[in-house]
Order: C-alpha cells, then structure tokens, then sequence
C-alpha cells in the first residue's frame, strides 16, 4: 500500500492557485525530496500533507486514509499518530527542557515515558544536554531535538520543512546523516527544500513551479 | 510519568519559566481575593461591629405592663430578660416615674437602676456624680437653669405617695444630666430610693434593654418573649432600631459594591493578561495543535494555569486580606475582626470563579488557532 497518494490536487485562495492539479505516489521507505522556489507551493504541500490544511480540489490519501474528508479534530488525530514534522524554525517550547519537549509529543500521543524520551535523544547526540532549556541549545543541537520530537510516535511519514535552512554545513551534515539512518531503518522521508544539495540526498525529487508539478523523477537523472 | 504528572508539568513549568508576563495576573488574583476576603470579613463582622456602636445611643427595646395597669412587676421583667441571649444583652435599665412637687411646682421624677443606665445609656452626660446613695438625686440640665442648682447643692421635694401623709424630703444632687431628651427636666434618684418615697417596691414602669442585635433579630426576641413571658409587652424602640438597620444596610451595600467592582477589574486584568499570554503564545500552540495536542488539551492547559494562578493568589490573598480587615476594623471600630472558615473558602470559590471566567475568551482564542498560520516558515 502506498503511504501518500495525491490524486489531482489544487489549492485555490481566492484568486491565487498555490496548487494545481497535484499528483504524485509515495511509497513506504521512499526519501522524497519536494524542490522549488519561494512561492512554488512547497509550504501549502507540506500543510496538506501534513494534516494542517485540507486541498480545495482533489484527494489525499495517508496511509490508506482519505484526508479530504475528515473533520479538523481527525485531521490532528491523523497527524499526531502518522506523522512526524520537523520545521525549520524548530519550534520548540521555550519553557520546556530538552527531554520534556520530547514527552509532550508522547503526551498528546498516549503515554508519557521518560527513558523512551531519553533514548530519542541518545539516537540524535544529545542525551547530555536533555534538561537543558532550548535556548540553551546550539540551532544544530535544537534541529536535532526537534528530530527526536518527531520521531517519538514512530510516525508512518516523517514530514520535513527546510530542515537545514537555519544550520551551518556541520550541522546540516549532521542532520543528513540523521535521515539517512532513519531511512536506511525504513523511515518515509519529504522533505521540502530549496536546496539541490539537500534534494541530493534524497531518493527522488519532485520540483515545483507556480504551484504546478514540472518533475518527477529520481534523483540519479537530475541534472 | 503519567499524563496527569505530565500535565502538571507542562503548566507549572509555563508558570514559574514565564514568570514575569504571569505575575501581572497573580498580583490581580492576589488584590481580588484580598478585597473579597477583607470585605466579606467586614461584611460579615459589621452587625457585630456597628451593633456594639449603636448601643452608645441607647435601648432599643423596652418592657411595659401587658394589662391595664402602668407598672409592671419586675420578677415579670426577669423572667423576659432570662429569654434573651446573654451574649447579646448589653443591658437592662427598669424606670419608674411619679410626680413630685418643688415649690409648688410638679416635677416628673424617675427612679432608675444607675449601673443598668451607665450600659443602656452612655450617652448620657453627668456633670458632677452619678447618685450613689438613696437621698442623691441627677436634676436635668433644664430644671438645674430654671431652679439655679448646681451639684452639690440640696433639693427640697414635696411627695404624696398614694394613700400616705404627704412628705417633705431634701435630697443632695449628685450631678446634672443632659442626655437632649425627656430626662432634661426629669429628677432621677436610685429605684430603691424612689421605691421607699413611693412604695410599690419591685415595680417599674418600663424597662429599657439594650441589645448587641438587629432588627431582624430584635423582632424575633419580641415574638419569644410575647409568647413565653406574660405580664410584660415588649416593644422596638424603632427610632433606634430603624436607624441601625438603615446604617447597616447602605454600609453592607457599599461593601457590596466595592467587593463587585473590585472583583470585575481583577477579572478584567487577569483576562487582558491571558488574552496577551495567548497571543504572544500561538506559535507555541500552533505547534503543540501541529504535533497532535486537541482543542481541549490546549484549553485543559490555559485553564490549568489559570486554575493555579487562582489558588497561588487566593493562598497569598486570604493573608493580606485578613490583614487588611483586621486593619480596617481596628482604625474605624477599634475592635479585632473575626474572620469564619466559611469566608475562606468563598474566597477560594470567587478566585476561581473570576479567573475561569476572565480564560474564557483566551481560552477560545487559543483553541481557534490554525496551526498552518502560525507555523509557516519565516
């Protein structure tokens, strides 16, 4: 079965067309890498694949579920049990330690297991830093941690947006590195870029432009 | 860890890591239930309060024969006065009146209990002493000017007891009293003295009490002792009572309004500061709706602080507020204010009350938030 599938899909605000006539498979275990410019619809991609934002025409199925049809509080069911976001401003709770960050998504998950938390943070370097606030953590050290929040639920899709858009080389490496392990674990990856080095790491790469899909293809026939 | 451990968690901590924007809203809570807790105990105490104040004006209910004859026995009075609460009897002052004459003048004179007036009425001003033997009399202020007495000096009184020889008696004035009422042009001299004069003894015309209580309360006293003592009418002295009833009432009303207007701002503050709170917090709600939390996770959160903020400023309030009762009672009345465990408990209800009311609105703010708005990359 498929993980993702969009059948035709278009989003429409008013006069502007963010998306149009979207369609695209992803199958489990893929790394897909999601390329366009400012303005190519990238992020109203990512909003409706990841259960934030429903399409104003066609389908979206995840994981064998049609997303078009649900109400807001399945959409954040969906999410919270399929998916795992990973943003590029982080987004971490200020007033949260390392290790609570983690737990507040088993938190609205189901249950709340430290040691669990703890070993998500050892799988991304920094068990040693997890009662630090986040401010108190390099961009690196918080992108990784964000990771970790993101994978706590092992999620049938992790969801990524500009993920290395706020790190120096080092630390992008060290978040590629992080996603190759997980995809070579069998992880699904999207992640949305800018980047053709950050493309370059994935499977296959499908390049947005006005809102339109221009290419499909594998990430060996790029050019 | 459990979920409720965890939710303790994440509000204790958004309090104490954030505190400074938090403290606003506290520091209302904190006055809110200051005020509430201080007026409520003032509410509360000033029956207590203003009642001890108004027995400086004097008795508000007396005792009067229930037949045809104008005395009444003073056993008959006793037993009234056993159906009254002790605790709120201030005191009991029988009076008995008859005519005598100075120099072919007729004089109202009124036989009293000294020690049972000096409580019942301490309004009254005595230049000189208060009679302490049964030949010294108290001349009211008017008859003292119309006749040129003063203390000290003798007054020669011409009786007629019923049924017995006319008598003359020279009697000592102890003092002249002022009390701007009837007493005036009254001579008073001590109930056994007047009882020797005039016979009749354990008899009185009236007896004025003094009671520590409201109209209310007088009203049922009246019922009991209609019911339970025969022999004595009581009657409200409703000049007092009604003026007391009418104080009470517009000070407990403006209480009221104080506690009403006071509360309303605390419920205005708290909910602005949580209105701020909510919007400097989107993102974080953004992202907490992002990675799975439900609409009443995020309000079960906001009203978990607000519920924590409510107990941290009733904790902090009901000390400041007792001291803030017990300062007011003692600059206006002198008197310790007592505070009943009811109120405190009030208190807690109206803190949580005003401040589950003002998260409403924030509250709702929170749970509209989408997270795609407010997560969208910068």
């Amino acid at each position: 079965m498929n993980i993702l599938e969009l059948n035709d899909v278009s989003m429409i605000y008013g006069p502007v067309k963010a998306l149009q006539n979207i369609s695209f498979i992803v199958q489990p275990g893929e790394w897909v890498a999601i390329m366009g410019a400012s303005g190519s619809g990238k992020t109203t991609m990512m909003n409706i694949v990841g259960c934030m934002n429903k399409a104003t025409h066609g389908s979206v199925i995840l994981d064998g579920e049609n997303i078009s049809r649900l109400n807001a509080r399945d959409l954040t069911v969906l999410r919270r049990d399929k998916i795992g976001l990973i943003f590029q401003q982080f987004h971490l709770i200020s007033y949260l330690t390392a290790v609570e960050n983690v737990m507040i998504a088993q938190y609205y998950h189901s249950m709340v297991d430290e040691k669990e938390a703890m070993q998500a943070l050892e799988r991304v370097g920094l068990a040693h830093r997890a009662r630090h606030l986040p401010r108190q953590l390099s961009g690196g050290e918080q992108q990784r941690l964000c990771i970790a929040r993101a994978l706590i639920n092992y999620p049938r899709l992790i969801l990524a947006d500009e993920p290395t858009g706020n790190l120096d080389e080092t630390n992008q490496n060290t978040v590629l590195d992080i996603f190759h392990q997980l995809h070579n674990e069998g992880s699904t990856i999207i992640v949305v870029t800018h980047s053709p080095e950050v493309a370059a790491h994935a499977q296959r790469v499908i390049s947005l432009e006005f809102g339109r899909l221009v290419s499909d293809m594998p990430t060996s026939l790029c050019a | 860890m459990t979920r409720q451990a965890m939710f303790f968690r994440i509000v204790v901590n958004s309090l104490i890591r954030r505190r400074s924007r938090m403290l606003v809203a506290l520091l209302a809570v904190i006055i809110g239930a200051t005020v509430f807790l201080g007026m409520g105990a003032l509410y509360y105490d000033i029956p207590r309060q203003m009642g001890q104040e108004f027995r400086a004006y004097g008795a508000n209910l007396i005792l009067v024969s229930s037949g045809n004859d104008s005395t009444l026995r003073l056993e008959d009075a006793k037993r009234a006065l056993a159906l009254l609460p002790p605790d709120k009897l201030v005191g009991a002052s029988p009076f008995r009146y008859g005519t005598m004459y100075h120099n072919r003048q007729g004089l109202t004179v009124a036989g009293a209990d000294f020690a049972a007036v000096r409580k019942t009425s301490p309004y009254w001003q005595i230049q000189g002493e208060w009679p302490q033997k049964d030949d010294e009399v108290l001349i009211g202020t008017d008859i003292a000017e119309h006749a040129r007495l003063h203390a000290g000096s003798f007054i020669t009184l011409q009786i007629a007891p019923p049924g017995r020889r006319r008598i003359t008696k020279e009697l000592k004035i102890s003092g002249i009293v002022r009390t701007g009422g009837a007493e005036d042009a009254f001579v008073l001299m001590p109930l056994s003295g007047m009882e020797s004069l005039m016979g009749a003894p354990g008899t009185a015309n009236v007896v004025e009490i003094s009671l520590a209580a409201t109209g209310e309360d007088i009203a049922r006293f009246i019922e009991t002792i209609r019911a339970e003592a025969p022999g004595v009418t009581p009657r409200l002295v409703k000049r007092i009572a009604d003026s007391e009833t009418t104080v009470l009432s517009r000070l407990q009303a403006l209480v009221y309004l104080v506690t009403g207007i006071v509360l309303f701002l605390t419920m205005i503050c708290v909910g602005t500061t949580m209105m701020t709170v909510v919007m400097e917090r989107r993102g974080e709600i953004g992202l907490k709706k992002a990675i799975g939390a439900e609409n009443r996770a995020i309000i079960a959160e906001f009203m978990g602080e607000g519920i924590i903020l409510a107990l941290g400023g009733w904790l902090l309030g009901i000390g400041t507020g007792y001291f803030f009762a017990q300062l007011i009672s003692m600059s206006v009345f002198s008197r310790e204010v007592t505070l009943p465990f009811f109120l405190v408990l009030l208190t807690l209800g109206a803190s949580l009350a005003v401040t589950i009311l003002a998260s409403f609105i924030p509250v709702a703010m929170a749970a509209d938030v989408e997270p795609a708005l407010v997560l969208r990359g910068e």
